[in-house]
C-alpha cells in the first residue's frame, strides 16, 4: 500500500531513506528543525568549523589560540565593528536576492552579474545628476532595481519559454554582464581620471548619509543598513504572510502540487526571477550611494557569490542570513589582522569555506538524526498497533 | 538442476512454431519438477515500515530456481518496495532473505549484484550516445594492464552472452539507434554481464508494443531454459498468466496468495489482487437529479507522440450523482482527470460546468468555479509534505476565504478552519502545526477530502480516493462522499477498487485505451463482469 508513500516523499534524488524531503530540501531550509535540534545544528557547525580551522592553522605552523585571540581583538574594536556592519549590509542584500530564488527551487547564480550591471547603469545615471538631492537617490535606486530585474528576467523567460536551466542561463548572463558593463564604462558612463576609468561621482547632495552608530570611532555606519533591515523584514512578510509568498513556497516545495492547486508555475518562475534580480540590483547600492559614490575598477566584486554562501549559511532564514552576513563580513575584513601574526590572509578564506561546509554538514547530520529517530518512533508505533493495518488483509 | 530441458521431447514444436499455441503447453514440465529444487530466493517475514505506514508486512515469497515467478498487485500494493528490498536499495526492518539457501543482508545494490541478483528497471538507464558495448561495460570495464579498457574481451563476452541466451545483440551500435525492445534486451544483457543469475524485471512490458512483448517473453523463456530465475513484476494479468510459472499476489503490503497460473483465470487473479473482504461501499437510494453539473463532449487529449491518450470521451454528471469510471490502470483515466482540471495541455472538446463553458479556464478558475479535486497521488499533487497542516489547508484554495484576505494570508482564519476539518473529518494529528508528512496515509487523505469539501464544490473529482488508506479511513471517506452526494454534489469517481466503484456509483462507464467502451449499470453488475469489461473481453456481455 505504500511504495508510493515511500518513494515520492522527496524530490527526485532524495535517496532511499524514506525520510521527508531530499538533501536539497534540507540544504535550502525548506525542512524546518524544531525544538533543541534547531539549536544543536548551528552550535555543532561552529564547533566543527573551529576544529577544522585549528587543524589548518596547526599544519601551517601557527597557534590556533593566538589566531582566534587576534580575531577576537580585531572584531571588538569600534572602527572594525563599523566596517564589518558596512560590508555585511551588502552581503545581506545579495543573500536575500539569492534566497528568494532558493525558496522556489530556482538557483539564481546570476546575482553577481545583476548587481554589477545594475551598479554601472545606476552610477552612470546618478552621476549625470538629472534630478536634485534625494530625488536623485530615488532615481538611482529605481534604475538599479529595474536593471537587476530585467537582467534576471531574461533567465526567467528563457526557462519558461525554452526550458533553459536558470543555472546555465544566469552563469552565461554573468559573463555577458561583465562585457556589457565594460562596454558601457568605456563608451558611455566612464570618465578617464588619471589612470582610473570611473563614472562621474554622484553629487554630494544625493549621497546616502552615514550614521554615527558606534561610539569611539569616526567611521560612520552606512545608511543603507536601515534599508537592508527593511528588506529583511519585507522578505519575511512577503514569503510568510502573503498569498504570493505562499504560492512561491508551495511551488518550491512541490511543483506538481502547485500545478494541481492552480498556481501558475511559469508566471511564478518569471516573477520570482525578476524579484530576485530586483533585490540583487540593490546589493551594490550601499557602496555606490554611501561609500565610493562612483563605479570604478575598485567596486566590490563577487558579491553575488558571497550571497549564495550566506544564503546557505543562513538557511534562507532572514535572521540566519543576517548572522551569516555578519560572520562573513567579519572573516573577510579580519584577514589583515591575521597577517600581523604572520598568518597568510588566505586563511580567512579557508575559514569562510570551512564554515559553509560545516553548516551544511551539521544541519545534514541533525536532519538525518531526526529522520532516523522519527522512523524508529514510527516503527515502534506501527509495530505496537498493527491491528489497523492488519484488518485489511 | 534445470527444470526445463533445452529440447523437451513432447514440446519440441514450441521451438519451431511461433506464437499462440505455445504458452498453453509450455508449463507442464516446469511445474512438475519445481518441488525438488532449492528456492533461488526465499523471503520470510519481511516487514518494512516508513513513518506512519507499513510498506511491507510479513512478506512470504519462495521463488523456485529456473522459473519465471510473477509478482502481481495493484499500484501501491508494495511490489516496488519489496523489489527494492531484494535489490538492496532498502533494508527490511524485520525478516530474512535467503538466496540459494544462504541468508544474506544487502546494504547496497552492489551487494545484491555480488549475490547474483540483477534488476532491469522499468525506465531504461542507458546513455544514448554510447554504443551498446560501452553501455554494457560502463561501471565494470574489463581492464588490460590495469589501465586500458579491454574492449576485445568485453566484446567477446557480450557476444557469448548474447548467443547463449539468443538476445541478438549487436555490440557496436549506438544505443540511440535502437528501438525500445532492443534497449530492453541491452538492459537485460547489462545485468547478465555482471553475473546475475536472478533477474528482477519491474513492469517490463509497460513500454512495449504487443509484438515486442512477444519477443520479450521469448527471451525470458530462453533465459529460464538456461537455468536463470526471473522475478516478473506486473499488474497486467493476461501477460502474467501467459508467461509465469508461478504467481505471488501482493495486496496492501503483504503476500496474500501463491498460486499456480494453470488453475487461474484473469478474473480470479483480479479478485485476489483487489480483495473482497473490504467494508461495503454500498449506496442504493438514488439521489440523482435532472440538473446536469458537468457535461463533457468529445474530449480528446493528445500525447507526446501525437497519439491520442483520451479520445472522444463524453458524459454528463448530474447533481447528486456519482459517475464511476472503471478501467485498467493506464487506459487514460489520469489524463482524463488532468484534462478536466485544466492541468493537461493539448486538450480539445467541450467542457460545461453548470452551463458555463470552462474549457478555456485555468486550473485556478476551475477550482474557484466549484470543482473539488482529490488527486490520484496525494503526495505529489495533493500535499506539501514538509509544510504544516494549516498551510496544506490553503493549498488549492489560496484565493478564497477563510485562507486569505486580499493579498494577505489569513493565518488565524486558515488555522481555525484546519482545526475544524481535523475535528469534522477525524484527522488524527498532534496538532495543526504538524508537517503533513508525519501523518499516516489515511489521515492525510481525510485532510484532503475535508479540504476539498470545504470549498463548497458543485463537482468533486475523486481519483482513487481510498487508495493506500486503512480500512477505518476508507469507511469514513466513503461516508463523506455519500453524504455530499445526498446534499447534491456531483462526483466523478475513478478507482481501481471494483467494489468501491460498484458500491458508490450511480452509473458506471468503462474506459479502455482512452475510449469509453461500455456503460454499465452498477445495480446489476458483479466485479467479475466489470473486470472482464475493463479488459475489453466482455464488452458485449456488459452492454
Amino acid at each position: 500500500m505504500s511504495e508510493r508513500n515511500a518513494s515520492s516523499s522527496g524530490t527526485p534524488g532524495a535517496g532511499g531513506t524514506g525520510g521527508v524531503g531530499g538533501f536539497r530540501d534540507r540544504l535550502l531550509g525548506r525542512v524546518k528543525l524544531s525544538g533543541w535540534l534547531a539549536l544543536a545544528a548551528p552550535l555543532l557547525a561552529v564547533l566543527f568549523a573551529a576544529l577544522i580551522t585549528s587543524v589548518v592553522l596547526l599544519i601551517a605552523g601557527s597557534s590556533p589560540l593566538d589566531a582566534f585571540d587576534a580575531l577576537a581583538q580585531y572584531g571588538t574594536q569600534p572602527r572594525t565593528m563599523a566596517v564589518i556592519l558596512n560590508s555585511a549590509t551588502m552581503y545581506y542584500i545579495s543573500a536575500l536576492a539569492v534566497a528568494i530564488g532558493f525558496r522556489m527551487n530556482l538557483f539564481n547564480i546570476g546575482v553577481d552579474g545583476q548587481y554589477r550591471l545594475a551598479a554601472v547603469v545606476a552610477a552612470g545615471v546618478g552621476g549625470a545628476a538629472l534630478l536634485p538631492g534625494v530625488l536623485n537617490i530615488l532615481l538611482v535606486l529605481v534604475v538599479a532595481v529595474l536593471v537587476g530585474a530585467l537582467w534576471a528576467g531574461i533567465a526567467g523567460l528563457l526557462k519558461v519559454k525554452r526550458g533553459v536551466s536558470e543555472v546555465i542561463a544566469t552563469i552565461m548572463l554573468n559573463a555577458i554582464a561583465t562585457g556589457l558593463a565594460s562596454w558601457l564604462m568605456s563608451n558611455h558612463f566612464g570618465v578617464l581620471n588619471g589612470n582610473e576609468l570611473a563614472t562621474r561621482p554622484i553629487p554630494a547632495d544625493s549621497q546616502m548619509p552615514g550614521m554615527a552608530l558606534i561610539s569611539g570611532t569616526p567611521q560612520l555606519v552606512n545608511g543603507f543598513l536601515v534599508v537592508a533591515i527593511i528588506l529583511g523584514i519585507a522578505y519575511y512578510v512577503l514569503l510568510n504572510r502573503t498569498r504570493f509568498g505562499f504560492e512561491l513556497r508551495a511551488t518550491g516545495m512541490s511543483e506538481p502540487a502547485a500545478v494541481a492547486s492552480g498556481i501558475g508555475v511559469k508566471r511564478m518562475i518569471v516573477t520570482t526571477m525578476v524579484l530576485s534580480g530586483a533585490v540583487a540590483g540593490l546589493a551594490g547600492m550601499p557602496e555606490l550611494l554611501g561609500e565610493s559614490h562612483k563605479y570604478s575598477n575598485n567596486f566590490p566584486s563577487g558579491l553575488g557569490f558571497d550571497g549564495i554562501a550566506i544564503a546557505l549559511l543562513g538557511r534562507n532564514n532572514p535572521v540566519g542570513m543576517a548572522l551569516g552576513a555578519l560572520l562573513w563580513s567579519f572573516l573577510s575584513n579580519s584577514s589583515n589582522s591575521l597577517q600581523m601574526l604572520n598568518i597568510s590572509k588566505e586563511t580567512a578564506d579557508i575559514m569562510k569555506g570551512v564554515t559553509v561546509l560545516s553548516v551544511i554538514i551539521a544541519y545534514e547530520l541533525v536532519h538525518r538524526y531526526r529522520i532516523v529517530a522519527e522512523q524508529r518512533r514510527a516503527g515502534q508505533e506501527t509495530a505496537a498497533a498493527p491491528a489497523a493495518e492488519g484488518a485489511a488483509a | 538442476m534445470r527444470q526445463r530441458p533445452r529440447f523437451p521431447g513432447p514440446h519440441a514444436y514450441d521451438l519451431v512454431c511461433h506464437r499462440p499455441p505455445r504458452y498453453s503447453s509450455r508449463r507442464g514440465p516446469a511445474i512438475s519438477t519445481a518441488t525438488v529444487t532449492a528456492p533461488a530466493v526465499e523471503l520470510t517475514g519481511i516487514t518494512k515500515r516508513f513513518p506512519g505506514v507499513v510498506a511491507n508486512r510479513d512478506i512470504q515469497l519462495r521463488v523456485t530456481k529456473g522459473q519465471i515467478h510473477a509478482i502481481v498487485g495493484e499500484n501501491g500494493a508494495g511490489k516496488s518496495t519489496l523489489m527494492k528490498i531484494l535489490y538492496g536499495m532498502q533494508r527490511p526492518d524485520e525478516g530474512e532473505i535467503r538466496v540459494e539457501g544462504k541468508p544474506v543482508a544487502f546494504h547496497t545494490p552492489a551487494d545484491a549484484i555480488a549475490a547474483g541478483i540483477g534488476m532491469v528497471h522499468q525506465h531504461f538507464m542507458l546513455a544514448d550516445n554510447l554504443t551498446v558495448l560501452e553501455n554494457v561495460i560502463l561501471g565494470s570495464e574489463p581492464r588490460r594492464a590495469g589501465v586500458a579498457v579491454d574492449f576485445r574481451a568485453a566484446r567477446r563476452k557480450i557476444k557469448e552472452i548474447s548467443d547463449a541466451y539468443g538476445l541478438g545483440i549487436r555490440p557496436d551500435v549506438p544505443v540511440e539507434e535502437l528501438g525500445v525492445g532492443d534497449r530492453q534486451r541491452v538492459e537485460i544483457l547489462k545485468v547478465l554481464y555482471r553475473g546475475a543469475r536472478i533477474l528482477i524485471l519491474d513492469e517490463p512490458t509497460a513500454v512495449l508494443v504487443p509484438h515486442e512483448v512477444d519477443e520479450l517473453f521469448e527471451n525470458l523463456r530462453g533465459l529460464v531454459r538456461e537455468g536463470l530465475t526471473i522475478l516478473f513484476i506486473s499488474h497486467k494479468l493476461d501477460e502474467v498468466l501467459r508467461v509465469a510459472d508461478a504467481i505471488t499476489v501482493i495486496r496492501r503490503g503483504t503476500t496474500v496468495a501463491s498460486v499456480d497460473p494453470k488453475d487461474m483465470t484473469a478474473r480470479r487473479l483480479a479478485e485476489l489482487m483487489v480483495g473482497s473482504e473490504l467494508p461495503s461501499p454500498e449506496t442504493r437510494e438514488s439521489t440523482v437529479t435532472d440538473t446536469v453539473v458537468l457535461s463533457v463532449r468529445d474530449l480528446t487529449v493528445g500525447g507526446v507522440d501525437g497519439r491520442a491518450i483520451v479520445e472522444g470521451v463524453g458524459f454528463d454528471i448530474h447533481k447528486g450523482e456519482v459517475l464511476g469510471i472503471a478501467g485498467v490502470e493506464g487506459n487514460g483515466q489520469a489524463e482524463l482527470v488532468e484534462a478536466l482540471m485544466g492541468i493537461r495541455p493539448c486538450t480539445t472538446g467541450s467542457l460545461m460546468l453548470d452551463g458555463k463553458d470552462i474549457s478555456g479556464w485555468s486550473t485556478l478558475k476551475r477550482r474557484e468555479g466549484g470543482i473539488g479535486y482529490i488527486p490520484e497521488d496525494r503526495h505529489r499533487h495533493g500535499l506539501l509534505l514538509e509544510a504544516p497542516l494549516w498551510e496544506n489547508r490553503i493549498l488549492g484554495h489560496q484565493t478564497r476565504r477563510p485562507n486569505v484576505k486580499g493579498p494577505w494570508i489569513d493565518r488565524s482564519g486558515a488555522r481555525a478552519d484546519t482545526r475544524r476539518i481535523a475535528e469534522d473529518y477525524d484527522v488524527r494529528t498532534p496538532g495543526i502545526d504538524t508537517a503533513a508528512a508525519a501523518l499516516s496515509g489515511g489521515n492525510q487523505q481525510k485532510l484532503i477530502v475535508g479540504r476539498e469539501m470545504s470549498g463548497d464544490p458543485v463537482l468533486l473529482i475523486a481519483s482513487h480516493p481510498t487508495r493506500g488508506v486503512d480500512v477505518g479511513a476508507q469507511a469514513a471517506i466513503w461516508d463523506h462522499l455519500r453524504n455530499a452526494r445526498a446534499n447534491g454534489l456531483a462526483v466523478l469517481l475513478i478507482s481501481a477498487d471494483l467494489d468501491e466503484l460498484i458500491g458508490l456509483s450511480d452509473s458506471l462507464k468503462v474506459i479502455l485505451r482512452g475510449r469509453i467502451v461500455a456503460d454499465v449499470d452498477p445495480a446489476n453488475v458483479t466485479p467479475e463482469q466489470l473486470g472482464s469489461a475493463m479488459t475489453g473481453a466482455g464488452e458485449a456481455a456488459a452492454q
